[in-house]
This record gives structure tokens, C-alpha cells and sequence, in this order.
């Protein structure tokens, strides 16, 4: 019993004194590698940044400010003049009705297009999952192979089919090519998620009687919440971005936001209202622009989700 | 009596691999069958292949004389629990508890009074109105038993229902499991690969190996006769020790002969029907030898570690250049290095084939 005391008392005779540093956490140190981290980091929002920050103070001067030059010093009088040119009044060739039109045709395409192809991205994902009917993974790499095809391939031939069905230059047809053009990414992205929920709750669900359809919506689609959230982002921002479906598919009456944009930039009457392009090309920029603020977080889970995992 | 659940000439295959073969199991109403076997050994298989979760490649499945092969899980009157419980994570315990109710189509009243059984067996009426985030491990697999109890049904299916648990609840929802099954008498086939609670819990168990059954029988049976090394080595904590020699004809009858050590064979069990072998494998468990300090008789060994355990000590000892276990008392005053004879309790020990492993 001595001896413990004594082994003890020694160890303790033998400790450096409480008050002498290091004590608690190690304190932070600025090493030449962390300025360089901070330096290039800060050069590459600059150089992301600038143009933006051209873009919204031209949007902002008078023309006669504009003709002086000076790209990058604030406007002396500020206007959003050219932001309402921009929204009602700027010409798309002949019609002179601004980008507005190009909203309204974005959002009637967008709406259908997103939530088509991700209740079907659903739905495949969990049948492929899931059901696994034969020949599943066949199916699949058939729907992955179509992804990895540039889509200029399929242009010519789906101006024809859709031309054949009389859906050519209409909003379903629109409607029906981001549908399809989205599926695999869509289907991708709900298998892989899908593949990490417990097999098991799939089983129990089959022994208490659950259907195809009643597992989906009762189980299956009350768990989906943040994979829903990271495919309406990617869809609505890639179904927004669009130009080149929108030009050859929607036709005259329904051409997207993109197509308007780049026919007010091109319209040539007179003098080029820089101003007024800025406007409508920030205009236009503006839905995805959202979607990254409010949803940033979601938006590099959902690449990462589709991107890393097999 | 009409047998419960019968599987008759099951072979399972996945890709080029054989999971099941041929196999032949016939359950008795209110039996309580235990699929025991180390993992791989296609007992979770054969289990899900009786709910139907995976299409059979041959054979049969028969459920109270109704040939089910081809129905889907929820014709089969058949309830599972599964080892990550699988609660549906964004329903209540009561929403988990009637979910297959209203799938069925039951009227809620109904509904409500086989809940409120269920939940009253299983005690956890003060926890239906919780998610299953809010619940712990064992509160889970209480309600997983609960949903599968208010199905109404003959046959209960467990696959590991415990094995996510730690060693306490599982030790205590293991006699709740036994209760349950003296209460309802329901069929019951439970998968596992814990031996305690096959031989806790079982009727009679089958032990699996390969996609075969290696032996089928009561829990006694199995631990005192078990029918082929594999089953000796399987069950049993610590493990049987094994013996290589021979079983030789003397003037006193049968004997074992291993490393100049002679055993007579005379109390073996059915020691009348033995033959001579010159390849044979003596199987004594630890707990069945008696270590004598100082004896004149017995087989020399000496002792090299010990392990104690509370009650009861394990004593590590080399025979004949080999590591042979005993269990005994923990007051056994035996020290590292010391000589000792055993005396090894033939009766209870076993004598297999070394060629082909099969009990002699």
C-alpha cells in the first residue's frame, strides 16, 4: 500500500509546473503557405467577380457616361432606365417587347420540363434499386451510354421524330427533349441515392403489403427530401441555361429567356445599348443566380453525389 | 400434425454461385426453428427465400399445406424482424405498427385494437407516438417485433434480430423472444450465427454450412452429439478441443491412442457399434476434463496460461505439444509451468472420421 503512495508523490514531484505554456489549444500561426492560400483565393474572386461588377454598374449609366470609357469607375448619375428598356422595351428583331416575353417562356418550359424528369428520375431510380426486374443493369448502362453521346448527335433526328408526332416547334415538344435529356443524370443521381437507404426497409415494406406505387409514395418519396432539393437545382439551373434546345425546338412563339437575350445583343439598330444588354443579360441571369445563393450547399452536395459515387 | 412450414428440394443460385442446395426442411406448427451457421452460409438466404423476398431457382416453398413458391410476402401469413430493425424512419411507431394494417385494407378500429395488443405485450404503449430517431436500439426492435405481431400470422421470421444490439439488451430482449413464443406458440424460424441464443432459444436448430444443413436437432443434441466436426467445432465457447489418433482394439476393448497416451473407449457412447480407425479425431470439450494436481493416472499436460472469468477459469495446457483447453472452478491453485494429469470425461466426449469428419 506504501509503495503506490510513494510512486505516486514522485510522479507527480516530477510534472512541469501547471502555468508554463503550452497550455490549452495551440495557438494559430500565419505561415507563408496560408498567405498564398488566402492571396490566390482572393485574385480568383476578383477575377470572378470584375466582370459582374462591370456589368452591373454599366447596366446602371446613361449612355453618355458609357461613351466616356470609363469601364470601371462608378456612374455619376444612376439610372435603371436601361433596366426597364431592358425588361419591356428592347427589340428582338422586329417585336420590341424586352426580355419579359423570354421570362414568362422560360418558366412555362422550365416547370413541366423539372418536374417531369425528376418524378421519372424517381421512379427509375427506385425501380432500378430497388425492384431490380431483369436486365435492370443493362437498362441502366443503355441510359448511361446515352448520357455520355454529345447531344448534337441526336439534333437532326429529333427535329424529324418530333415533326413526325406534330410536336416540332410546341411546348410539349420542348417539354419532351429536357425531359428525356435528363433523365439519365436524373436516374443516376436517384439510384445512387437510392442504393444507400437500408435494403431492409424495402423488404419490410413488401412483407406489410406495399405495391410498386404505394412503396414509392408512402416510403420511398417521404425519405427522397434532400436528394428532391439537389435534382430541382440541378434542373432548374441547367433546364434555365439552355440556348440551343430552346433555339431549335420551342419555335417562335416559345423561345426561352437565353434565345431573347442573345437576340437583343445582336439586334443592331443604330447604337449598341451596352446598358441595356447588361441589364437583360443580369435579367436573365437572375433565376440561377438565386438558386446558387439560397441553395449553394445542396448544389455541391448534388454534384458530388452524382459525380463520385458508382 | 400438419407441419408449419416444409422446403422441399430448395436450391437458390446467384450468378455461377450456389447459395442453397437441394435442401429439405419440414417445421412443426409452434416450433421454433434456428438457422444457425457462420455468414456466408446462405441462412439469411434460406430465410428470405421462405418470405419470398428472392425468387427461388428450384424447389419449393410450402406455408400450412399452401404451396407459396410463387406468392408475393404478404400471401404467405408470414412476418419478419430484421436486424436494422427497419423502422420506416418518417412514421411514428404506431404509423409503423399500422402501416401493412391499412395497406391490407383492415378498418381502424381493427386497426387500433390489434396496436394496442401488440403494443401492450410488447410494453411500449408509452412509446407509439414517438419516430424512430427517438427511439433507442432495443425500444426499436421492440416496435419491429410489434409491427410483426399485429399482422396476425403463423409463421414469424427473425433474421439477426439482435445482433445490432449490445450484450445486455440482447441477453434480455432474447428471453423476451422465448416468452413471446411460450405466449402466442406461433412458428418461429430465427437466423443467427450467436450459438447462446440458438441454444437459448431453439426447438431444435439447424446448423449450416455451405448451403447445406450440417445438422438438424434439438439444442442438446447438438452440443453433446454433434454429428460431424464442424458442428463440434462451431458450437461450444470455448471451443472443443480435437485430438488426432487412433481408435485401436485391446484386451479391454475399444481404446484411443494419441502420442503414447492410451484412452479406453468402454463409457463412449454406443461404444458397441465402434470400429477400429486408423484416422480418427477425438472431440472433448473444455468443460468436460478434470485437472488432478497430483493423480498417478491421466494424461500428462502442463499448464501454460490461465483465463480467468469471474465464476469459472480457463486454463490453457500443452498436450502433447498441442494447446488444449479446460474449464474449471476459479480457485483450481494451478500456476504457469506446473505438471498436471487429466482425466477426460468419455461419455460426453465425441470420436469423429478425419477423412471424412463424420461422427463415428
Amino acid at each position: 500500500m506504501s509503495d503506490i503512495v510513494d510512486v505516486k508523490l514522485a510522479v507527480v514531484g516530477g510534472l512541469p509546473p501547471r502555468t508554463d505554456a503550452p497550455w490549452g489549444p495551440k495557438p494559430g500561426r500565419i505561415t507563408p503557405a496560408r498567405i498564398g492560400v488566402y492571396a490566390f483565393l482572393v485574385v480568383a474572386s476578383l477575377f470572378f467577380l470584375m466582370p459582374f461588377y462591370v456589368m452591373l454598374i454599366t447596366s446602371l449609366k446613361p449612355m453618355s457616361e458609357i461613351r466616356l470609357g470609363n469601364l470601371m469607375s462608378l456612374p455619376e448619375v444612376a439610372t435603371i432606365q436601361p433596366w426597364i428598356d431592358a425588361w419591356a422595351h428592347a427589340c428582338t428583331g422586329v417585336d420590341c417587347n424586352g426580355v419579359q416575353v423570354g421570362l414568362f417562356n422560360s418558366l412555362r418550359i422550365l416547370v413541366p420540363s423539372v418536374i417531369l424528369s425528376i418524378a421519372l428520375g424517381a421512379i427509375n431510380g427506385y425501380a432500378l434499386s430497388f425492384w431490380r426486374p431483369r436486365g435492370s443493369n443493362l437498362i441502366f448502362a443503355i441510359l448511361l451510354l446515352g448520357a455520355f453521346i454529345p447531344y448534337q448527335v441526336y439534333l437532326y433526328p429529333l427535329v424529324r421524330m418530333l415533326s413526325v408526332v406534330g410536336l416540332y416547334n410546341r411546348l410539349p415538344g420542348i417539354v419532351a427533349v429536357h425531359t428525356i435529356f435528363g433523365l439519365p443524370i436524373m436516374t443516376l443521381l436517384f439510384r445512387n441515392y437510392y442504393a444507400s437507404l437500408p435494403i431492409d426497409l424495402f423488404k419490410a415494406a413488401r412483407v406489410d403489403g406495399g405495391s410498386f406505387w404505394t412503396i414509392f409514395f408512402y416510403l420511398i418519396l417521404p425519405m427522397s427530401g434532400p436528394i428532391l432539393v439537389v435534382a430541382t437545382i440541378l434542373q432548374v439551373t441547367g433546364i434555365w441555361n439552355d440556348f440551343l434546345f430552346g433555339l431549335i425546338f420551342a419555335g417562335r412563339e416559345n423561345l426561352p429567356m437565353t434565345v431573347l437575350l442573345n437576340n437583343v445583343v445582336n439586334t443592331t439598330t443604330g447604337v449598341r445599348e451596352y446598358n441595356v444588354n447588361m441589364a437583360a443579360t443580369i435579367l436573365t441571369a437572375l433565376v440561377p443566380l438565386l438558386v446558387y445563393f439560397v441553395s449553394g450547399r445542396w448544389f455541391v452536395r448534388g454534384i458530388a453525389s452524382g459525380a463520385v459515387k458508382g | 400434425m400438419e407441419p408449419s412450414v416444409v422446403v422441399r428440394d430448395l436450391h437458390i443460385r446467384f450468378g455461377a454461385l450456389d447459395v442453397i442446395r437441394n435442401m429439405n426442411l419440414e417445421i412443426a406448427e409452434g416450433e421454433f426453428l434456428v438457422l444457425l451457421g457462420p455468414s456466408g452460409c446462405g441462412k439469411s438466404t434460406l430465410l428470405n427465400a421462405i418470405a419470398g423476398l428472392i425468387t427461388v431457382t428450384g424447389g419449393q416453398v410450402i406455408i400450412k399445406g399452401k404451396n407459396v413458391t410463387w406468392e408475393e410476402p404478404k400471401d404467405r401469413g408470414i412476418a419478419m424482424v430484421f436486424q436494422s430493425y427497419a423502422l420506416y424512419p418518417q412514421m411514428t411507431a404506431r404509423g409503423n405498427l399500422s402501416f401493412g394494417l391499412k395497406m391490407a385494407g383492415v378498418p381502424k378500429a381493427e386497426i387500433a385494437k390489434r396496436v394496442a395488443r401488440a403494443s401492450e405485450i410488447l410494453q411500449i404503449e408509452a412509446l407509439l407516438d414517438r419516430k424512430p430517431s427517438a427511439l433507442s436500439g432495443g425500444q426499436r426492435q421492440r416496435v419491429a417485433i410489434g409491427r410483426a405481431l399485429v399482422r396476425d400470422v403463423d409463421v414469424f421470421l427473425f433474421d439477426e434480430p439482435l445482433s445490432n444490439l449490445d450484450a445486455k439488451l440482447r441477453s434480455e430482449l432474447r428471453v423476451e423472444i422465448k416468452r413471446l413464443h411460450q405466449n402466442l406458440g406461433n412458428t418461429m424460424i430465427y437466423v443467427t450465427h450467436d450459438q447462446i441464443e440458438a441454444l437459448t432459444l431453439a426447438d431444435r436448430i439447424a446448423i449450416m454450412k455451405g448451403g447445406e444443413i450440417q445438422q438438424l436437432a434439438a439444442p442438446k443434441t447438438v452440443f453433446h452429439r454433434p454429428a460431424n466436426l464442424f458442428v463440434a467445432g462451431f458450437i461450444g465457447s470455448p471451443a472443443m478441443n480435437f485430438i488426432p489418433g487412433a481408435v485401436e482394439e485391446s484386451e479391454n476393448g475399444k481404446v484411443f491412442r494419441f502420442a503414447g497416451n492410451t484412452v479406453p473407449l468402454g463409457a463412449y457412447e454406443g461404444s458397441h457399434r465402434l470400429t477400429t480407425c486408423p484416422d480418427a479425431i477425438l472431440g472433448v470439450r473444455p468443460e468436460h476434463v478434470t485437472i488432478h494436481a497430483d493423480a498417478a493416472d491421466g494424461i500428462a499436460a502442463m499448464v501454460e496460461l490461465d483465463e480467468p472469468m469471474g465464476s469459472e477459469s480457463l486454463v490453457w495446457l500443452k498436450l502433447a505439444d498441442k494447446p488444449f483447453t479446460v474449464k474449471t472452478t476459479a480457485e483450481h491453485g494451478l500456476h504457469n509451468g506446473q505438471p498436471v494429469k487429466l482425466v477426460f470425461d468419455i461419455h460426453r466426449a465425441s470420436l469423429f472420421d478425419k477423412a471424412s469428419g463424420v461422427r463415428l
